[in-house]
């Protein structure tokens, strides 16, 4: 690991003045994924900025009756709230679905959203990886893809993005509440929050540099059944292969966002009116420009029985 | 083993920058603490600060490189090494310790962090005169067999035991609201996160499970 000086602030703005003031700084909060990539040195901030007395660790009701989730509200207390145990069961079902217990008592809600790939090209520093070392191009494509995108991926990079939790918040239209170095705040819906690689693989999300996540937002609850299915190698303690957020009405009608298929949680509102005729109308428009490689393909019929078991379940 | 830092960055710092010139047995961290800490970028040499911190109910004040993970601090400066390093990227579970009441991967959080911190490591749960009874489930039950991934094992046991009291659903809970059955799917997935080569695992579950009070 390289040497860095270190900090922990006691306000966002103390946060903000430290973040313009210090180049290669970066913020950290449970650090379960930036000491990893520090380690491999994929990570090499020259400051460390610690977060963790900024509070930002409450769960509250919002004016609009949805819930205000602190950036610092670690992912065991997440899942274990009762208002999200009752009311957003899908975020808790896809928080529990993720890492292990250790992690989660350390991981935080906004670390959670910003956590690299796990593509193992951008782990292996010996190879090119336009997002580790932009321009440097990707060992992924035309390598070993079994576990990488099949939609939304470019020419740079077909990493996806690792994320349980992010899934269920696509499903659930979350917004992510930032604030800017400058002391502006702003809000960006979770829609937008995560790019897609482009030929800019190594921006990876919405937020400009130097600012902070404060929390995220839900609307207030829409019931429905929720289901979170995540499908992987071993069946635990492992990162999806593909998984499915389905919040599913009475009526047939739902919100179903896919994780372990793109660069971002996948949702195609468009597609989702042809839930009704069943999980192969819907995955056909949800992974209509889909260009899987041979190694990956499985994961297009993969989505469709995922989708098919969920809405299996909610028949009942 | 000087307290300062990680002891081989130490050793090297104190080659480079200081030369033959100071006496083997020095600390050259205290020399170090003296110096304004530098700002970044990238400083070419050791950042040092000091960090208190209560383990295993004793108050311990030392100087770490920033760099130094808990587990380093515990094993190489504290000389607990009971906390085992496995894989050092928080995928073995190896190094679970329980700070403030959570198990967590000593391996993925720096000493610097942890500032006041309380944290509880396998030779705090008990000693070989007086075993948790965790510890002595885990001998029953031969819950180990090369013993290495054992110390993460028990800490993570027991915090889980802890979490199931307090209600925290898991990913194999029937209900997101109802009580937790604790069988031996909830213990499993619960202890998913400690790996153990040797494959005790079955008798992993069955000492969990006399601890929680249930028949094995």
């Amino acid at each position: 690991m390289r040497s860095f000086t270190y900090e922990k602030v006691a306000s966002p703005a103390a946060a903000a003045t430290a973040i313009a003031s210090t180049s290669d700084a970066k913020f950290i909060a449970g650090g379960t994924n930036l000491l990893d990539l520090m380690k491999l040195e994929i990570e090499t901030p020259a400051h460390l900025i610690d977060l963790n007395g900024l509070g930002f660790d409450r769960i509250e009701r919002t004016s609009e009756g949805g819930l205000r989730i602190g950036a610092l509200v670690r992912n065991t207390a997440l899942a274990a709230d009762e208002k999200v145990r009752r009311d957003y069961g899908l975020l808790s079902r896809a928080l529990l679905a993720g890492a292990s217990g250790q992690l989660r008592n350390k991981a935080t809600t906004a670390g959670n959203l910003l956590q690299r790939t796990r593509c193992p090209y951008f782990y292996d520093t010996n190879l090119p990886c336009n997002k580790r070392s932009p321009g440097s191009g990707c060992a992924a494509i035309g390598g070993v893809t079994r576990s990488l995108a099949v939609i939304g991926s470019s020419d740079a990079c077909i990493a996806t993005h690792p994320s349980d939790m992010a899934v269920a918040m696509r499903a659930l239209d979350a917004v992510v509440e930032a604030l800017r170095p400058d002391g502006q705040t702003r809000t960006i819906p979770i829609a937008d929050f995560h790019r897609l690689p482009g030929d800019t693989p190594h921006i990876e999300t919405a937020l400009e540099p130097g600012e902070l996540i404060t929390a995220v937002t839900l609307p207030k609850p829409v019931g429905g059944t929720h289901i979170y299915r995540k499908v992987r190698d071993r069946a635990s303690y492992a990162f999806a292969l593909v998984s499915v957020a389905a919040v599913v009405q009475r009526d047939g009608s739902g919100k179903v966002a896919v994780g372990g298929v793109a660069h971002k949680p996948w949702r195609v509102e468009g597609a989702e009116k042809a839930l009704a005729n069943g999980a192969r109308a819907f995955v056909s428009g949800l992974l209509a420009d889909a260009k899987p490689t041979k190694d990956n393909a499985f994961k297009l019929t993969l989505v469709e029985r995922a989708v098919a078991s969920v809405l299996a379940e909610v028949k009942g | 083993m000087s307290n300062t830092g990680d002891p081989h960055i130490s050793r090297r710092n104190l080659l480079i920058v200081a030369g033959a010139s100071v006496a083997a047995g020095a600390a050259p961290g205290s020399a170090r603490a003296q110096k304004p800490l530098p700002m970044g970028p990238a400083a070419s040499e050791p950042v040092t600060t000091k960090v208190g911190m209560i383990v295993n109910g004793a108050s311990r004040s030392m100087e770490f490189d920033t760099r130094t993970t808990l587990l380093d601090a515990l094993r190489e400066h504290m000389h607990l090494t009971g906390t085992k390093k496995g894989c050092d990227h928080g995928q073995c579970g190896a190094c679970t310790v329980i700070v403030d009441g959570q198990r967590i991967n000593s391996c993925l959080t720096l000493a610097v962090m942890h500032e006041g911190s309380s944290v509880t490591t396998i030779e705090g749960l008990g000693t070989p005169g007086n075993l948790h009874p965790m510890q002595a489930a885990f001998i029953k039950h031969d819950g180990f067999q090369c013993g290495y991934c054992t110390p993460g094992q028990i800490c993570s046991a027991v915090a889980v035991l802890d979490e199931i009291k307090a209600g925290q659903p898991s990913h194999v809970s029937g209900s997101l609201m109802g009580a937790i059955d604790l069988n031996e799917a909830e213990l499993r997935e619960r202890m998913s996160g400690n790996i153990c080569r040797c494959g005790a695992y079955s008798n992993i579950v069955e000492a969990i499970t006399e601890v929680a009070g249930r028949p094995a």
